[in-house]
């Protein structure tokens, strides 16, 4: 018996290290951006070990299921892709009627496990986008893209109905690149986008008012001192006062006075930004620019139409993380709850990052398959 | 080249293309971050000096005020909920060292129970280290001399002043203002945060609650400056904060006082309402309760005090108690047989003491074990003669009744502007499809025409529909509130209330004759004697519902009034001035022998009182002759029957509804 564990080990240890399924360069940086985070966090949260250890055991949770992920094949995932977004997309649909008039209670409660349905949609709308153009003819016609938008849309709305205006901008800009990539040509691109630009006003009267407050108060964020008006100007001011250089680990005053709101949380890269200043940040920028792209690497490597796609979509939509958050940071877009990748504290967003970048490692591996 | 390509798919050229989307995209992203990269440059090295200076002096930071909550007044201005100032616990967490400990040895000072450290803990979580955090509300002055002496122990605890809403009437106005509470967790995940920032109390049912939106106001705020640790120095500016909405009630405390007195503790409701616009006068719920002991939380032996109570303090009767109507809603029947063209005034029925469906063993039995003889329709309401509306109700069929019945209200929410209005039930083949597995049964329409079987309606839905009926027809939605002033605003602004619709009434001549059975009613009716001494014509009917469904049809024998009492529900509704409607009342006894000797005086007792808030006169009515030489109203007898009668007639001043079960009448098991 534990003989028969032994050879199991050694084979899988031995395969392991000969026929890698996970890319190197990818892996590490990954590990590095969760080391930075878990460094900021510790900065942030004030010196709270527990919380440090808490989101360091998250991560770990969502390496394995990298590792997990890695492991299958890229026909099975182009298999179970339309049953995962159906599946998710049912929880949405009960979540959205047992919590309705609860405001914003996107979680599903199974007992012991609480979760947001809605955090899984994040991976499966750019499956069932990938899954759908696999098997057309590409690039897309306009009878494909309209199927694809609305695969795309129908989450997009729920998730905004919750409301959580964050998760389905990232679910729908998933979805979207997809599309983007499939080669859909540029002129209607072009098109699609004048007709969502002609919806925004549509839009806004969907809005709920504080939503619409958040997008106001960017305009003029003197107008509202007691909210997010607040979190804009104490915002400003952490990233601001940390300079070139910033003014050290463990060194920032915003936070350490309270003045930075959710300084743990979407506002952590306000503290970093303080702490270790411009280079700082265009060292993390830069670090997210070699994920994105070796993303996009693995992506133009695959045979496959769905492992393109998917891995494609993916990395850009990781893209979308950095820039909404560093954008509600630096005073330039509207506050919306989207974490900092890998770096702000909070397990769901981790997890499914993650699971995300799992999928990527399979496509790697699977890189000649052409199914 | 183009056709093929479209017709198959060319696994080189989608690798090509793809290739060429992403180094796109991926330069679209570097430059998205290039931008963003862009704005941190702007912002640390462009703006570095100002925000640098700004970091170092941050010493300022908003305090929020929060907004006074609106007052409610009656409809002459008498206060109905105050804002009186009161005291509480207060804690800054980060100025405690150990937060545990200090809530214990502060238990030893000043009593914490469960609920203020649940409370508590779910404010702790939404709060900023730096936040006062409330911990106890309205400390008693033994409380507050306690801790004042024990302060120097607890650093980041202190006394706070506060304003707490305080129910000057108490009782009276209990079910209808209900009571504010304090904001829980719950409440804190539906409420808009910066609306209620700093403020410890939401309206919790009652007028209370459905005028959250006006009572509450809007929160100011306050920039103070802090030194190094986070403590306020000084006040650099000041935003005042919008105070609530003033509510004006319709209703006035001194008639509102009076009916609640006159149902001398006996459980039920009263509703009164002007039919001209809908406003309630009155609303009464007996018993009652003490609202002003929720406000701070109530205590849990206060609290189990009130359910336990078999009265049922806290049920509003008059918004959420189903009774049977009982004979209160033949007048309305009336109108529809008229309306319907199913009767003449002149048609005359005769009363046997027994009405029988053919081919049925049951019957279904007259007030009088002799019956009241060959009645028309004036003298079916007066006599409250139960076989006339059985066989009225026979020939209009349910299907019109309850389509008849349901355009007064009954069945439906009459729409009042507070909460937890219950439907009551308008029985209807539909209803019952719902709600049984059997058909329809005829028997069932012949006890509807006496308003027993199914059907229930609130006291508050009853009132609505007299006051139609007294308006001609003419329905409006009661109103509690008549107006309201907001901050800047001289005087309050009444609130319209239009009908809801055109007069229900298609031949005005119909109305008179429903009039002239109701007054009948009055002075030679079931109901003889409520008038006398009123200088007003007055309108009613009385209503003796059953309480219990009949198994037999024999006679009940037993005419001891509290045994009765056991088994009727006491019904009286009146409006007057007959010629001139202005006030539409009905009352409830949930244990009353007979409509008019028991509920009828409380009615009379209203209009008394009523008349002498218009100081005995009314614009626009006929006084009475007989009553013109009276110098001021006269008290009506409290609970006595209006006459002193014979023996046998006193037995059954007030008609008794017949109930049969639905199975005998379907010919079933019972010979």
């Amino acid at each position: 018996m534990i003989e028969a564990w032994r050879v199991r080990g050694a084979r899988f240890a031995q395969r392991f290290f000969t026929r890698p399924r996970i890319d190197l360069p990818l892996a590490s940086s990954l590990l590095l951006l969760a080391l930075l985070g878990l460094a900021t966090l510790y900065s942030a949260s004030d010196g709270n070990v527990s919380m440090v250890a808490g989101q360091a055991g998250r991560l770990l949770l969502g390496l394995l299921l990298l590792v997990a992920v890695s492991r299958i094949p890229p026909v099975v995932l182009r298999a179970w892709s339309p049953w995962l977004y159906l599946l998710s997309g049912s929880l949405l649909v009960v979540v959205a009627v047992l919590g309705e008039g609860r405001g914003a209670d996107r979680w599903l409660d199974l007992g012991i496990l609480r979760f947001q349905p809605a955090e899984l949609l994040k991976l499966t709308t750019p499956m069932m986008v990938a899954w759908y153009l696999h098997g057309r003819i590409l690039p897309p016609g306009w009878k494909d893209i309209a199927v694809t938008v609305v695969l795309i849309a129908l989450p997009a709305i729920l998730i905004a109905e919750q409301p959580d205006l964050g998760t389905a901008l990232l679910v729908a800009a998933a979805g979207a690149f997809a599309l983007f990539l499939s080669g859909m040509s540029w002129w209607r691109i072009g098109l699609l986008l004048a007709a969502a630009v002609g919806a925004v006003p549509l839009a806004w009267h969907f809005l709920h008012q504080y939503q619409r407050d958040r997008v106001l108060t960017l305009l003029n964020p003197e107008s509202d001192p007691l909210g997010n008006g607040w979190h804009i100007i104490q915002s400003q001011i952490a990233v601001g006062s940390g300079g070139i250089f910033g003014k050290g680990w463990l060194h920032s005053t915003q936070s350490r006075l309270d003045f930075l709101p959710e300084h743990t949380t979407d506002f952590i890269f306000a503290v970093f930004a303080e702490e270790f200043g411009l280079l700082g940040v265009a060292l993390l920028l830069a670090l997210y620019v070699f994920i994105i792209g070796r993303c996009l690497w693995i992506a133009m490597q695959a045979r496959s139409t769905y492992s393109r796609l998917l891995a494609g979509a993916i990395s850009m939509a990781f893209f979308v993380y950095v820039f909404v958050n560093g954008g509600m940071i630096a005073g330039m877009l509207p506050v919306v709850g989207v974490p900092l990748p890998l770096v702000s504290y909070g397990g769901t967003s981790a997890v499914s990052l993650l699971t995300g970048f799992g999928m990527l490692m399979s496509i790697h591996a699977n890189r000649r398959a052409h199914e | 080249m183009s056709t093929w390509r479209a017709s198959v798919k060319n696994a080189q050229h989608e690798s090509a293309s793809f290739r060429r989307r992403a180094l796109a995209g991926f330069g679209l992203i570097v430059l998205a971050l290039v931008a963003l990269l862009g704005r941190f440059a702007y912002l640390q090295i462009a703006r570095y000096d100002e925000f640098a200076t700004r970091a170092m002096d941050n010493r300022v930071k908003p305090v929020v005020l929060p907004p006074a909550r609106g007052l409610i007044y009656d409809r002459r201005g008498v206060l109905l909920a105050d804002n009186v100032p009161a005291f509480r616990l207060e804690v800054v967490p980060e100025q405690v060292k150990d937060l545990s400990t200090t809530l214990r040895e502060l238990g030893a000072v000043v009593p914490l129970g469960k609920d203020d450290l649940d409370a508590f803990h779910a404010l702790l979580k939404q709060s900023r280290r730096f936040d006062s955090v409330p911990l106890k509300m309205h400390l008693t002055e033994d409380e507050i001399d306690r801790f004042a002496v024990n302060r120097w122990r607890f650093p980041g605890v202190d006394v706070v002043p506060y304003m707490i809403r305080h129910y000057p009437l108490g009782e009276e106005f209990a079910h209808v203002l209900g009571y504010v509470g304090r904001i829980d967790a719950d409440d804190l995940k539906q409420l808009d945060p910066a609306r209620y920032k700093g403020t410890s109390h939401i309206g919790r049912i009652g007028l209370e609650r459905a005028y959250e939106n006006s009572l509450h106001g809007k929160p100011g705020y306050e920039l103070v400056e802090v030194n190094a640790d986070g403590r306020t120095q000084r006040v650099l500016e000041t935003h005042p904060p919008i105070p609530g909405n003033n509510l004006y009630l319709s209703i006035d405390a001194r008639l509102q006082k009076a009916t609640e007195a006159a149902f001398d503790g006996r459980p039920g409701a009263a509703v009164a309402i002007d039919p001209r616009n809908g406003q309630v006068l009155a609303m009464v719920s007996v018993p009652t309760f003490d609202p002003n002991l929720f406000v701070n939380g109530i205590s849990h032996a206060d609290y189990s005090a009130l359910t336990g109570n078999q009265a049922k303090p806290l049920f509003n009767r008059a918004l959420a108690g189903s009774y049977p109507p009982g004979s209160t809603i033949k007048p309305f029947l009336a109108l529809g047989g008229l309306e319907y063209g199913l009767r003449t005034p002149q048609d005359t029925v005769l009363s046997t003491g027994k009405f029988c469906l053919p081919g049925n063993p049951r019957c279904y039995r007259d007030d009088h074990r002799d019956g009241d003889g060959t009645v028309n329709m004036v003298r079916a309401i007066q006599l409250s003669t139960n076989t006339y509306f059985y066989k009225l109700a026979l020939d209009m069929g349910i299907d019109r009744l309850s389509a008849w019945m349901g355009r007064f209200g009954f069945g439906a929410q009459t729409g009042i502007d507070t909460l937890g209005e219950s439907t009551g039930v308008m029985p209807s083949r539909a209803w019952k499809a719902a709600h049984d597995k059997n058909p329809w049964f005829p028997g069932e329409t012949v006890i509807a025409g006496i308003g027993q079987g199914y059907w229930a309606v609130t006291p508050l839905q009853l009132a609505h529909a007299l006051a139609t009926l007294a308006d001609h027809g003419v329905a409006h939605a009661p109103r509690l509130v008549m107006a309201t002033r907001s901050t800047g605003e001289e005087q309050p602004r009444p609130l319209a209330n239009p009908p809801t619709g055109s007069s229900l009434i298609k031949n005005p001549k119909d109305w008179n004759v429903i009039d002239e059975g109701m007054r009948a009613v009055m002075t030679a009716g079931t109901g003889r004697g409520l008038n006398a001494g009123f200088p007003y014509a007055i309108a009613g009917k009385s209503g003796t519902a059953e309480r219990y469904s009949r198994t037999t049809d024999a006679y009940d024998t037993n005419k001891n009034t509290a045994y009765l009492a056991t088994r009727h529900r006491a019904w009286f509704v009146a409006y007057a001035p007959a010629d001139n409607p202005q006030i539409a009342i009905a009352v409830l006894l949930e244990a009353g022998a007979w409509g008019a000797a028991d509920a009828g005086p409380i009615v009379r007792r209203m209009l008394d009182v009523w008349l002498n808030l218009h100081g005995g006169s009314l614009i626009g009515a006929q006084r009475l002759q007989d009553a013109t030489s009276l110098s001021g109203p006269v008290r009506a007898p409290a609970a006595r029957p209006p006459l002193a009668p014979s023996p046998q007639r006193a037995a059954a001043p007030a008609e008794t509804a017949a109930r049969s079960l639905p199975q005998v009448v379907a010919g079933g098991a019972q010979p």
